[in-house]
């Protein structure tokens, strides 16, 4: 599947419920199911600082495909990391240059990618993308 | 007669609104107050028919402005029972009338290898001040330490006080915990070894009557938004014999007598602090919150807020893996917690989606923080509007909240 193909299968899944406390339900649900990172990436230098909660974000390259793990302490952010980890892990870097995580706009989570939240979230989206800046560049310059 | 809360809820028009489609529970009184229709009609007064510089100019507008600072000084001087007026300043807060403090009465007593004392319970805005003036005078910070259940070590002030130490800033009623500090018991012991005091009032001053002459203090800064008020003005009430010591804060116009090139001399007090325009239209604002408060009777909002903060502690104590930090037997409407396997954020989140908003996060309070070994907690702080009925509507909540996780 692609980015916006699995972007678009969030969406729906979220458009299903018609309570607030049901999507976040789901959120708490996915936060739940994700798999931990490993303790050994769970270190200082791996560490997006919020005001509020934090968030630990490893990656690996190769072959072409950056990986993240990733993990928060709030179950909110967790859930909303697993849906960033289902669309951003195991993808090019191109790919993830070339996408914006729409989806947390349009489920209605948008105040949670608001500087002021300071939840780490809006970081982490930026540090994978520097990640795969950085990727893309080591790439074409080794091409 | 007892306080008609559904009146005074009818003066602050901002209750009055759904969030998320839930009737707004506001808790989150110690980060900010709301403002009442007595204190916006004030301000708009002001904003839309007299607003002119104060101090400087002798067209009506100007004269009606400074006419209306200078007896929002008087109102405040009142309410504090200061002896004069020149020794309430106006600041843009309690943080502001802090820096002021440390930066000049730093500049003009603490040298190197000098001692500040402060308490494990401040706020941030009474450590960081004192920590840079530290750094450019070489001094350094001694800290009183409080108990678990959140009661300063006030025991051990006398063994911390040696002949370095110049000066004991800490406060009234802790952001974090609610614990109300016996400052009057500190100012003494301080005094005895001549040792002055400045008293954080940010939560002090909106919850108890303040006599600055009976206290004793020294120094008592507040802010005006946590009372009503709105936000960016507050005072600095000092006692003369130190503000006429202690060279200016910030240059500028007003706090000047005369400028040359080569010399400046300054004005007189409380001028000599307030340099630039300053928040005048605030400062009348201010006057008119402390006029609405002292309009009500003080000793039953005092009942009031106590009923709310025991009903609220009593809930929460049903609800088990709770913990509540700071159990002080004198307290005031604050309650922090945290519930085992809930983090604060998570909680926050979603009582906002219910409507009621309390504050989570570190409360600027970091050493608090570290005291208890939590990253983070949850406030619920209260005012004179709120009501038993959103106490129990916030327990509802977050019994169902919990069972989510």
């Amino acid at each position: 599947m692609t980015i916006d193909e699995i972007q678009q299968e969030i969406i729906e899944n979220f458009s299903g419920f018609e309570d607030w406390m049901d999507k976040y339900g789901l959120l708490i649900e996915l936060g739940n199911e994700l798999v931990p990172i490993d303790p050994k990436y769970k270190v200082d230098s791996n560490l997006i600082r919020g005001c509020q909660s934090r968030v630990w974000l490893h990656q690996e390259f190769k072959d072409g495909i950056i990986t993240f793990e990733a993990e928060s302490d709030a179950l909110i952010v967790k859930g909303l990391v697993a849906l960033l980890l289902k669309i951003y892990s195991n993808r090019t870097p191109h790919e993830i240059l070339a996408s914006e995580p729409r989806f947390i706009d349009e489920i209605g989570l948008r105040h949670h990618l608001s500087p002021t939240r300071s939840n780490g979230l809006l970081a982490m989206v930026k540090q994978m993308k520097l990640y795969a800046l950085a990727y893309e560049k080591i790439s074409t310059k080794n091409n | 007669m007892t306080l008609d809360i559904s009146k005074i809820r009818a003066d602050f028009p901002i209750l009055h609104q759904q969030v998320n489609g839930k009737p707004l529970i506001y808790f989150d009184n110690a980060a900010t107050t709301q403002r009442p229709q007595q204190v916006i009609d004030r301000e708009n007064e002001f904003s839309l028919k007299i607003n002119g510089n104060i101090h400087r100019a002798t067209h009506y507008l100007a004269n009606k402005t400074t006419e209306a600072y200078e007896n929002s000084r008087e109102i405040l001087r009142n309410f504090i029972n200061a002896a004069e007026t020149a020794e309430v300043l106006f600041t843009h807060g309690t943080t502001e009338s802090i820096n002021l403090v440390a930066h000049s009465f730093g500049e003009a007593f603490i040298n190197a290898g000098d001692e500040v004392i402060i308490s494990e319970m401040e706020h941030h805005a009474n450590i960081v001040p004192w920590q840079m003036m530290c750094a450019r005078r070489g001094a350094k910070i001694v800290v009183l330490p409080f108990s678990n259940d959140g009661i300063l070590k006030i025991n051990l002030l006398d063994q911390l006080i040696t002949d370095k130490t110049r000066i004991l800033a800490v406060t009234h009623v802790s952001n974090s915990l609610g614990t109300v500090n016996p400052i009057a018991e500190l100012i003494n012991r301080a005094h005895l070894k001549n040792i002055p005091v400045l008293v954080d009032g940010a939560q002090g001053a909106p919850h108890y009557t303040i006599d600055v002459q009976k206290l004793d203090c020294d120094f008592y800064a507040f802010s005006g938004h946590k009372m009503y008020a709105s936000t960016g003005i507050g005072v600095l009430y000092g006692k003369r014999k130190w503000l006429d010591q202690m060279p200016p804060f910030l240059g500028g116009g007003e706090m000047i007598d005369k400028v040359t090139f080569s010399k400046t001399t300054y004005n007189e007090l409380p001028y000599k602090f307030e340099a630039g325009t300053p928040h005048y239209i605030g400062a009348i604002g201010f006057a008119a919150a402390i006029d609405y408060s002292t309009n009500l009777d003080s000793s039953q909002i005092h009942h009031h807020e106590c009923n709310l903060l025991s009903h609220a502690t009593s809930l929460l104590k049903n609800i088990e893996g709770l913990t509540i930090y700071g159990e002080a037997p004198e307290k005031a409407g604050v309650i922090s917690f945290n519930i085992a396997g809930v983090h604060p954020f998570d909680l926050g989140t979603l009582l906002n989606q219910m409507g009621i908003a309390v504050r989570t996060g570190r409360l600027c309070a970091d050493p608090v923080m570290d005291h208890f070994g939590v990253e983070n907690m949850v406030r619920a702080s209260f005012a004179l509007y709120n009501t038993s009925e959103e106490i129990e509507a916030f327990y509802t909540a977050l019994v169902r909240l919990k069972a989510m996780f």
